[in-house]
């Protein structure tokens, strides 16, 4: 791969303007680009258009204005997202509305078969995936016997057997147990991939993203960079348990 | 919860193919089905008690199945003797009680025991995605199967929302009754469900969308070779011969 190829952002969002009839904009003229060996957190209230922008970024939505570029080429159409967007691994917050198939092997082969794959290929990628997240043994189990921590990552095994250039993770914490989050924070920083990753968790976001940035006023703040620090400091009394307000 | 409690036993009859036995149950409820004679819808009971008793399912969870279909089969009890037209009456007191009725009761009450219990035995004992990979290999339309897959997967979730919403409405102390309000409620709770599972579809739909569906399944089940197939094909079509042998009087 050549520097400049290096250079193109995998994901452009020009002037992105988003929002329903009568509800006023959620995004409001957003400029983001995203670039390789990225990995950055978004921190924002609810509402403000977060799953919306990973939408419009997997051409599951189009936007009201502006336009969407992935790896260098302007997606104009349903057929030019088609061909593209498996590319990008977007990991959905209710792991309940990605796992469909009876079977957690036939689920995470669904994606590589869907992409061509023979039968032989795609469960030998399957089961090579989920023995990198760990869940050997789990080709035969029900989806919906798992439980909540399991589903999620077999969810991300779904993703990740399309072999993606870059993840989209929807709070990919929520309803996760400390144990299951622990071992989601691992593998993130195993798996070599850049990705874009919405979470209120400051804990999380600090051990798993280089960069953090909030949105406000339907837009990305880039230069309003969050630094997660903790501070020491010294006074009376330090020693009994305290708050500060 | 457990909705497929048959399928996880380890009988010799849950390792036949899943294809024969979808066909074997469909043969022999066709021949129950269209049968007349009491000689041969006796034998059918019997074979049906046998498969349960070879797929070694519960004897307790076989009933209590049975009973409720009996609370149907009672209507039939309560209507048909005393509403059939036939040639052959018993007076009791002031009921005329038609024979033939009471004949047709019997039958019909036979060939639903016999035909459900055949299907617990050899349909209920496969999950349901076993089911919909035999039946898709059998050459059922891609349409059904999905349909069939897709309303099983989604049911407990839907269960789930109901529950939900059930629950918000009684921490906010409601309490059915017979009125107006009890009523709209309920309406509200189901006009509620039905939206959130055309979101949840919507949802599903996106995340195939964004894993490369293109309107097309794959399907990637295999049915190995067991010695079990032909024993049981054997057996099945056995008893299928006894069963119209019966019903010719040979």
């Amino acid at each position: 791969m050549t520097r400049t190829q290096d250079r193109t952002p995998i994901i452009r969002l020009t002037d992105i303007t988003f929002g329903y009839p009568a509800a006023g904009p959620i995004l409001h003229e957003l400029n983001f680009s995203f670039y390789r060996n990225e990995r950055i957190g978004l921190v924002a209230p609810n509402g403000s258009g977060k799953t919306t922008l990973f939408h419009l970024i997997m051409g599951l939505v189009k936007p009201v204005s502006g336009s969407v570029e992935l790896f260098g080429t302007r997606m104009e159409s349903e057929k030019i997202f088609a061909r593209v967007r498996h590319r990008i691994g977007l990991l959905f917050q209710d792991a309940d509305d990605q796992l469909f198939s009876p079977t957690v092997l036939e689920d995470v082969a669904f994606g590589p078969l869907n992409l061509g794959k023979s039968k032989k290929a795609a469960i030998d990628k399957s089961k090579e995936t989920l023995a990198v997240l760990g869940l050997s043994g789990f080709e035969d189990r029900i989806t919906i016997k798992l439980s909540g921590g399991e589903k999620r990552l077999v969810a991300l095994a779904t993703i990740l057997a399309m072999d993606p250039e870059m993840l989209l993770l929807d709070e990919p914490t929520s309803g996760l147990d400390d144990a299951t989050k622990h071992r989601l924070k691992s593998i993130l920083r195993d798996l070599n991939l850049p990705y874009l990753l919405i979470s209120h968790e400051f804990d999380f976001l600090k051990s798993t993203t280089d960069h953090i940035y909030t949105m406000n006023d339907g837009k990305i703040l880039m230069d309003q960079e969050l630094i997660i620090h903790s501070h020491e400091h010294a006074h009376v009394a330090g020693r009994q348990p305290h708050k500060h307000v | 919860m457990d909705a497929e409690p048959f399928a996880s036993g380890r009988s010799w009859v849950h390792r036949v193919d899943a294809r024969l036995r979808i066909i074997a149950a469909l043969v022999y409820s066709v021949i129950l089905a269209v049968s007349n004679e009491f000689a041969t819808l006796m034998p059918g009971l019997i074979i049906s008690v046998l498969l349960t008793l070879m797929a070694r399912l519960d004897a307790i969870a076989v009933s209590k199945r049975l009973l409720t279909i009996l609370g149907f089969i009672a209507l039939i009890w309560v209507m048909l003797p005393l509403t059939y037209n036939g040639d052959s009456y018993i007076q009791l007191g002031p009921l005329a009680i038609s024979a033939e009725g009471v004949g047709l009761s019997a039958r019909i009450s036979l060939k639903t025991m016999a035909i459900s219990m055949s299907f617990m035995a050899l349909i209920a004992t496969m999950s349901t995605a076993t089911l919909g990979h035999a039946l898709s290999r059998l050459g059922v339309s891609q349409r059904l199967v999905i349909l069939l897959l897709m309303t099983y997967r989604y049911l407990f979730v839907l269960e789930n929302e109901y529950h939900r919403l059930r629950r918000a409405a009684r921490v906010r102390g409601f309490k059915p009754g017979t009125d107006l309000h009890t009523y709209r409620t309920y309406a509200y709770l189901v006009g509620m469900l039905f939206i959130r599972a055309a979101q949840r579809a919507e949802r599903v739909y996106q995340a195939m969308r964004c894993r490369g569906f293109k309107g097309r399944f794959f399907t990637i089940a295999d049915f190995p070779a067991s010695p079990n197939n032909f024993m049981f094909s054997l057996l099945m079509a056995i008893f299928a011969a006894g069963l119209i042998l019966m019903e010719f009087n040979w």
